[in-house]
């Protein structure tokens, strides 16, 4: 059933609305599972994992014993005009949760959201990283908080769970809002922005079938297996940020593993058609970022790396 | 006055980046003054820039102490205002989100890890600040309230107001905010508008730095004493809020004095020009921000009115 969780006058003519799709019945004790996606505009992975989940869910309805709510817009303005951010307002939208009913419109929308999420017993927020950076499926967790969600992210089908460090400015993230006020939310990242990677998706919609069996909203069709992901506490992760201004020519794909000294790229000067430097792997591991976008200034990130501990 | 490049970097294609710092004094860390971070503070340079040609004459004339140094980054961020972006050009970042920045990560990271290099330890620290929403401002100064901070010597501006503000978790990554835990007195002056030029309210901004610096023993700049400054925190300010959306026809200015129940502005259907809400003031007091552009969203903020 569809459900308008938001609906804000715009000046002229139209209202911001967001949208959900309520699946199945919570019944007296049953579990309320939340999908949302589409915080940032440009990132649109998620809205294959929308589609395939709520068609496989349709498949087999009587399989289903609990809700599923699937919120494929979370910053409709945004997706709908190619951009990250939500159009007239400076901030990122992930960087004003838990909102507030006295700002701008979209803290107030920021605000109505995270009412409507509060009380799920898992969201799952999904996001595909940027147009810059290619990212293998993952999730990313608040220390704080991965003794509660790592077990459930385990079971995503994913090939890594970054366990990072809290930080205030993170506060503001939808994730941390909801977390702290004791709905669980695991942030999903994979892919890269502007673009649908099928095979991720069907990975992802694999792992949340295989979440909500353990669950036991799930009896319907789901994967014969899933990944052991990475546990990233079980090593340590090495940046690499360009060293100089250029253009990048990849090497490598992401999810490669690497060793010690392998070209990732070269950055070169198409100007004079040299090669201005060999970006080498300073690690052996996994390459589990790794930038897209050829044009780099001093600083931007050319790939993140996987080491587990000797 | 000596001038320095505080941060230089090299571009795909574009003209070099440089970031330069205008020194006045013996070089002693007594005060540092950042402009326009963002590509669209054209207000905050141009008062950023008087700044400068006011000390550069002060020099010239011996008026600028022994004991005392002075640092004007106009801009830092030239890249942005020339092809009118607010926020770095290759990635949409704002460098004053990023302090205290970090030498080895992002490019924006690695401008915020130099500026503030150049500008930590210095006694007195001014930004010259826009708002994250779209409006005009009374001139004020404001002072995070992080438990480190000093309302008397913002009082030394000389300006109507000083408001001490509560961070939000993301002002713990804004400059103001990491100068106060390095120990530097860190003021943001608000000066009117962002992407025009008000000269009236510029000029009451300049002058309120200097006499601040005049204040201080830093320069000799004789000045009358400007305002008994009122100062105040969130809890006076009464934020009106549209119920509506539409066209935004506003009938008072930033600075006016309202009694409850004056009309500030009206909001108009888009099509058929009726009124759809008069917004009447709820209390007495000043307009102390309000929503510049013509157009308004349902639910959104429209004015502040400081409270008598
Ligand atoms: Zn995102």
């Amino acid at each position: 059933m569809i459900k308008t969780v938001v609906s804000e006058d715009l000046p002229v003519h139209e209202r911001l609305l967001i949208y959900k799709n309520v699946v199945g019945a919570k019944g007296k004790d049953g579990k309320r599972i939340c999908i949302v996606t589409g915080i940032h505009g440009d990132e649109l992975e998620g809205q294959y994992v929308c589609y395939e989940l709520l068609r496989r869910l349709n498949e087999q309805t009587n399989e289903l014993h609990g809700q599923v709510e699937v919120y494929p817009a979370i910053n409709p303005l945004g997706v709908d005009s190619v951009t990250r951010g939500i159009p007239t307002f400076d901030l990122d939208m992930n960087r004003i949760f838990p909102g507030s009913p006295n700002g701008h419109m979209v803290e107030n929308v920021a605000h109505q959201v995270v009412e409507d999420l509060k009380g799920a017993d898992l969201v799952i927020d999904i996001h595909s990283s940027n147009i810059y950076l290619y990212e293998v499926p993952q999730a990313r967790i608040s220390n704080i908080y991965a003794d509660k969600l790592y077990p459930m992210a385990e079971k995503l089908n994913l090939d890594f769970i970054w366990i990072h460090e809290a930080a205030t400015v993170l506060e503001a993230t939808i994730a941390h809002s909801l977390n702290s006020a004791n709905t669980p939310t695991i942030v999903v990242e994979m892919g890269i922005g502007m673009k649908i990677t099928r095979e991720y998706g069907d990975r992802l919609v694999d792992g949340i079938l295989n979440l909500l069996t353990d669950m036991g909203v799930w009896t319907g069709n789901k994967p014969t297996e899933v990944t052991q992901p990475i546990d990233s506490r079980t090593g340590d992760v090495s940046f690499i940020n360009a060293s100089r201004s250029g253009v990048i020519i990849s090497a490598l794909p992401h999810g490669t593993r690497v060793k010690k000294g392998d070209t990732i790229c070269q950055l070169v000067n198409t100007l004079d058609g040299t090669v201005q430097e060999e970006v080498k792997s300073p690690v052996d591991g996994l390459l589990f970022t790794v930038r897209s976008y050829p044009i780099v200034y001093e600083g931007s990130l050319i790939a993140r790396i996987f080491r587990d501990k000797e | 006055m000596k001038q320095t490049n505080i941060f230089t970097m090299k571009s795909p294609f574009r003209d070099d980046f440089a970031i330069p710092g205008y020194y006045f004094g013996n070089g002693e860390k007594t005060v540092a003054i950042v402009g326009s971070m963002r590509g669209d503070e054209i207000q905050q340079l141009f008062v950023a820039s008087q700044v400068v040609k006011n000390l550069t004459r002060l020099e010239e004339a011996g008026m600028i102490s022994k004991d005392h140094g002075i640092l004007v980054i106009p801009s830092a961020n030239h890249y942005s205002i020339n092809i009118h972006k607010r926020f770095w050009a290759m990635d949409n970042t704002d460098i004053n989100r990023m302090f205290p920045g970090y030498d080895q990560g992002e490019t924006t990271q690695r401008v915020a890890a130099a500026i503030f290099e150049a500008v930590r330890g210095y006694e007195y620290g001014i930004q010259l600040a826009s708002y994250y929403l779209s409006g005009n401002f009374v001139p004020h100064v404001r002072v995070m309230d992080t438990g480190y901070q000093d309302t008397d010597d913002a009082k030394a501006f000389g300006l109507p107001y000083v408001y001490v503000y509560e961070p939000k978790p993301f002002d713990t990554c804004v400059l103001n905010y990491n100068w106060q835990v390095f120990e530097t007195k860190a003021f943001s002056v608000y000066s009117g508008s962002t992407d025009t030029i008000e000269k009236e309210m510029a000029k009451m901004t300049w002058l309120s730095i200097l006499r601040f610096l005049d204040s201080k023993g830093i320069i000799k700049h004789p000045c009358h004493g400007g305002y008994q400054p009122y100062i105040f925190n969130k809890s006076s300010l009464h934020t009106i809020v549209s119920k509506q959306a539409g066209l935004f026809y506003v009938q008072c200015k930033v600075g006016q004095q309202v009694r409850q129940g004056d009309i500030l502005a009206k909001i108009l259907d888009p099509y058929t020009g009726e009124t759809k809400t008069l917004i009447e003031s709820p209390v007495n007091g000043t307009i102390f921000f309000a929503h510049v552009r013509p157009l308004i969203h349902q639910h959104s903020q429209m004015f502040q009115i400081l409270e008598f």
